[in-house]
């Protein structure tokens, strides 16, 4: 029984390896949410008390100098990258009168914690809004084993709702 | 001449000039849209530079973490147990990983505890982690090398800040037993939604012929380890609903002797909830071996705990925990039943840095009981 066990997972470890964890791509989602008529990316920069907020929200200083975003007079989307433990999880929000409307986990790199993109943990921030302390207006449960892909998932809804407030001040 | 010559100077000037204010403002057209594709260029440049991950060193995909904990235990030993003051880094924790592709990604920890390792020494340096991981597809994996049992709470996931208590509760060390990794292969994944599973196939325990061994001392720790009897794990777990996870594995080893003496199983069942809601959260976990051919009751060696907790905000939790375990379990004459209740705070001034305080209080059969209080500072990132 060890034998057959062993050159099974040999056997699956040999095969041609696909990356795990790219479930859909930022492109398609932009697609998607904008029924094929994406508009042109905007970009707001990061610079000044943006940045420091930003980097209030994240917990460290953000790794890019701007960040793209596209926007209809209905709703924009953000899509963004944090880190969890070790790799960077890509997201997508969509924003609709300074809530959130929709989020996927497009990309996830992490080793473990991957239930996070499923829809019984994504829908809890649904309709979620930004307090005066750039707060989640609600609590978020987690998932056991996956609490730094929450946590990082949490910080980026964050930032988005952030972004987009100050999308609407320009 | 003269006459004729300046109003046509006039008259050229002043059908130039429009003409020229229009070359400017297209010039200045020019000269924005060139500076907003510099700019657009020098962030790029300046955005891949600084990387994309909070600690990774050259080319962006070699990545380094680590997590570390020092315990200061303040112990009355009574009826004949040892009185226990003192001050311990009981570990110090270095990750490395590396990413080869996008499929392929290697991951180690190297730990060293009790500070200095060497003859004499209290300390150990070991490697508790090093293995290569490969996709297989997207919701499946495989890994290849030394790497962490999957079971219970604690063994795979023991960063200080993610659990109550200065020192790790006495079943996962005593029983499971925690930090167990071995060397072997593993196929991971999901096979529905919330519904994850690993097999492994790995080295095992060696628990000698004494037929009294605790399991904890069985631990070959993949150093020169006898592979005569392989380990087989399965594990099972649901995550279904945010804030809860049930899970339970099976281990089972033919020949715990490795060869050496009559051949008998050891096998393990281990069973456990996680569940969190709000500020309130509920660990419970229950683990029991069945040893073939030991006596003195340690052919069964089990315990359980159950730990309620409750964040009083986000920077601070209390906690109490009710433990129990028994290492020869299979003999109730043997008075081996161990009880210790806990009860204490973490306060984590940042998500990742946590300073903790707790009480114990035993009442083990043997009425040899350790009690006092325990601090403890730990950090990952």
């Amino acid at each position: 029984m060890y034998k057959l066990l062993f050159i099974l997972i040999m056997f699956t470890i040999a095969l041609p390896g696909w990356s795990r964890g790219t479930y859909q791509e930022p492109a398609d989602f932009l697609l998607e949410i904008f029924q094929q008529k994406v508009p042109k990316a905007k970009v707001i920069w990061l610079s000044g008390e943006v940045r420091d907020k930003a980097t209030e929200i994240l917990t460290h200083k953000p790794r890019s100098l701007r960040v793209r975003y596209w926007a209809n007079n209905e709703k924009s989307i953000w899509v963004l990258d944090e880190i969890g433990k070790t790799e960077p999880i890509t997201v997508g929000f969509v924003i609709s009168d300074n809530k959130i409307t929709r989020v996927k986990v497009l990309i996830f790199r992490e080793s473990r914690g991957s239930e996070i993109r499923h829809n019984f943990f994504t829908r809890q921030f649904n309709n979620a809004k930004l307090t005066q302390q750039n707060k989640l207006d609600r609590h978020i449960d987690g998932i056991t084993g996956a609490t730094l892909s929450v946590r990082a998932l949490t910080r980026l809804s964050r930032l988005a709702l952030y972004l987009n407030q100050q999308r609407l001040k320009k | 001449m003269r006459i004729f010559k300046l109003p046509a100077l006039f008259t050229a000037a002043a059908l130039s000039l429009p003409m020229s204010v229009h070359a400017s403002e297209a010039d200045l057209q020019k000269q924005i849209n060139e500076l907003k594709s510099r700019i657009e260029a020098t962030s790029e440049i300046v955005e891949s530079s600084t990387g994309n991950s909070k600690s990774h060193t050259g080319n962006g995909k070699t990545q380094i973490g680590g997590y570390g904990e020092m315990h200061y235990n303040n112990l009355s030993g009574k009826g004949g147990a040892s009185d226990k003051t003192e001050l311990d880094f009981h570990r110090f924790v270095l990750f490395f990983g590396h990413e080869f592709s996008d499929s392929i990604r290697f991951f180690s920890e190297l730990e060293v505890e009790h500070v200095i390792a060497g003859e004499g020494q209290k300390g150990e340096v070991e490697l508790e982690q090093a293995y290569i991981e490969f996709d297989i597809n997207q919701d499946h994996y495989a890994k290849a090398g030394l790497f962490l049992v999957p079971v219970g709470i604690v063994n795979e996931t023991h960063e200080p800040p993610t659990f109550y208590g200065v020192e790790r509760n006495p079943i996962e060390k005593n029983i499971i037993p925690a930090t167990w990794w071995e060397g072997g292969a593993s196929v991971s994944g999901e096979f529905a939604k919330g519904w994850s599973y690993d097999v492994a196939l790995t080295s095992g325990l060696d628990l000698g012929t004494s037929g009294t061994a605790k399991v904890r001392d069985g631990r070959n720790k993949v150093a020169s380890a006898s592979a005569e009897s392989l380990m087989t794990t399965g594990r099972i777990k649901w995550t279904g609903i945010p804030g809860l996870e049930i899970a339970a594995t099976l281990i089972n080893q033919d020949d715990y002797t490795q060869g050496l003496g009559t051949k008998n199983a050891a096998r393990l069942i281990e069973t456990h909830a996680i569940w969190h809601t709000g500020s309130f959260a509920l660990r419970a976990l229950y683990a029991s071996w069945d040893i073939k051919g030991q006596t003195s009751g340690y052919d069964k060696q089990s315990g359980f705990y159950i730990e309620p907790s409750f964040k009083l905000s986000e920077k601070v939790g209390v906690f109490a925990r009710y433990n129990q375990y028994d290492n020869q379990a299979g003999d109730s004459s043997q008075k081996g039943e161990k009880t210790q209740t806990d009860v204490g705070i973490n306060y984590w001034p940042h998500p990742d840095v946590v300073i903790k305080a707790d009480y114990q209080n035993q009442s083990n059969d043997n009425n040899q009981d350790q009690n006092g209080f325990n601090i403890g500072v730990g950090y990952q990132f």
